[in-house]
């Protein structure tokens, strides 16, 4: 499946209006409009979506997990950027 | 392809029929005709599973298959009630010989290759929609709910279908030589679509149902925008007439019939 001819989409599900859209997988088309419809036909054949994006599997730039440990271990002792040392009055439910 | 006949046109039929509804017996005729169509497609694209060029297409063609087949089990049920014998959807997919099936010719015409399929379902998807935008203006309310469901499967088929025809015909030169040949080879099956016969005369004076010669136009307009897109040429005119909506058929639906009706033959009445 890796031919030239039929590249890798990344598939992003929209599954409500006004949730954002989330990774649902990855389809093969030649191009976007079979893509689209390759999304639709894998991935919401159950209701799952109200839209859908796709992209080009190869125009996403990932980070290398090799750098993992420098890239994200800085962040793990500063547990004071999280916003757990107020008090949250009673009314506020949704913060 | 082009015997239109002015003022018939299908979508002013439909709302303007005076008089009573023609009688249940006419009706369970004309909708058992619209049934037949939608349930041989669905077991023709059914054959697809597992065949498909990519495990997409399996799916995509599987969908499209699961709407055809649920078109073709409401019209069949309605078509029983209509009929008034007690026979119910899975008797009649079942339990008719070949020769009572009323199915369009086109529907039946092998799937061959992957461009042949797609050039059928181009030319009945595109057809479908004019059917159905008429029906869903139908005097007869069921027959408009059923098509109210529909026509939104068929935009999407249609979607399908001409997104591959112009993809196959504009891609490479073996692509465009089979995708054309199969255009010809199934071009003739579509004089019937717009030819009508006495049963249709009736069902759109009545504005049960459109005047078959109505609906040409636009379908012509439609596969024409879609072949020029494509590359593809416009055959010429049907140089023979068949008609599978009056029992005309040819072998190839007495095939697909013995594998569709084989567990109900073998063994009546057998439930999952």
């Amino acid at each position: 499946m890796s031919d030239p001819r039929s590249p890798l989409w990344e598939v992003f599900i929209r599954p409500r209006a006004g949730l954002e859209h989330k990774h649902a997988g990855s389809v093969h088309a030649t191009d976007a409009h079979m893509a689209l419809e390759h999304a639709r036909d894998l991935y919401t054949r159950r209701g799952e979506g109200v839209s859908i994006w796709v992209m080009r599997s190869s125009e996403i730039v990932a980070s290398d997990p090799a750098e993992a440990d420098a890239l994200f271990e800085p962040a793990r002792d500063k547990i004071y950027r999280h916003p757990t040392f107020y008090d949250i009055p009673e009314e506020v439910k949704t913060l | 392809m082009s015997e239109v006949v002015p003022g018939q046109g299908g979508m002013t039929a439909i709302g303007i029929g005076l008089g009573s509804l023609p009688p249940d017996a006419d009706r369970a005729k004309y909708v058992l005709r619209l049934a037949d169509t939608s349930l041989i497609v669905a077991q023709q694209l059914g054959a697809w599973i597992g065949h498909a060029p990519a495990l997409e297409e399996d799916l995509g063609l599987a969908n499209i298959a699961l709407d055809f087949l649920g078109q073709g089990r409401r019209l069949l049920t309605y078509a029983g009630e209509l009929e008034g014998c007690g026979r119910d959807e899975d008797a009649l997919a079942f339990l008719r010989e070949p020769a009572d099936f009323v199915n369009l010719a086109l529907a039946e015409q092998p799937n061959g290759d992957f461009a042949q399929t797609l050039v059928r379902q181009l030319l009945l998807d595109a057809w479908q929609i004019e059917l159905f935008e008429a029906l869903e203006r139908s005097r007869d309310e069921r027959l408009a709910q059923i098509a109210a469901k529909a026509v939104k499967e068929t935009r999407y088929h249609l979607r399908y279908s001409g997104g591959w025809v112009v993809r196959l015909g504009d891609g490479t030169a073996a692509s465009h030589a089979r995708t054309q040949q199969a255009l010809e080879r199934l071009w003739p099956y579509t004089a019937e679509l717009f030819d009508a016969d006495p049963l249709e005369e009736a069902i759109a004076a009545a504005g049960i149902g459109p005047h078959p010669a109505g609906l040409a136009p636009r379908w012509r307009a439609r596969i024409q925008e879609v072949l020029a897109e494509a590359t593809l040429a416009l055959p010429p005119p049907a140089s023979f007439r068949w008609y599978g909506k009056r029992g005309e058929h040819n072998e190839h639906l007495g095939h697909l019939l013995a594998q569709m009706q084989i567990l109900q033959r073998t063994h009546p009445g057998a439930k999952w």
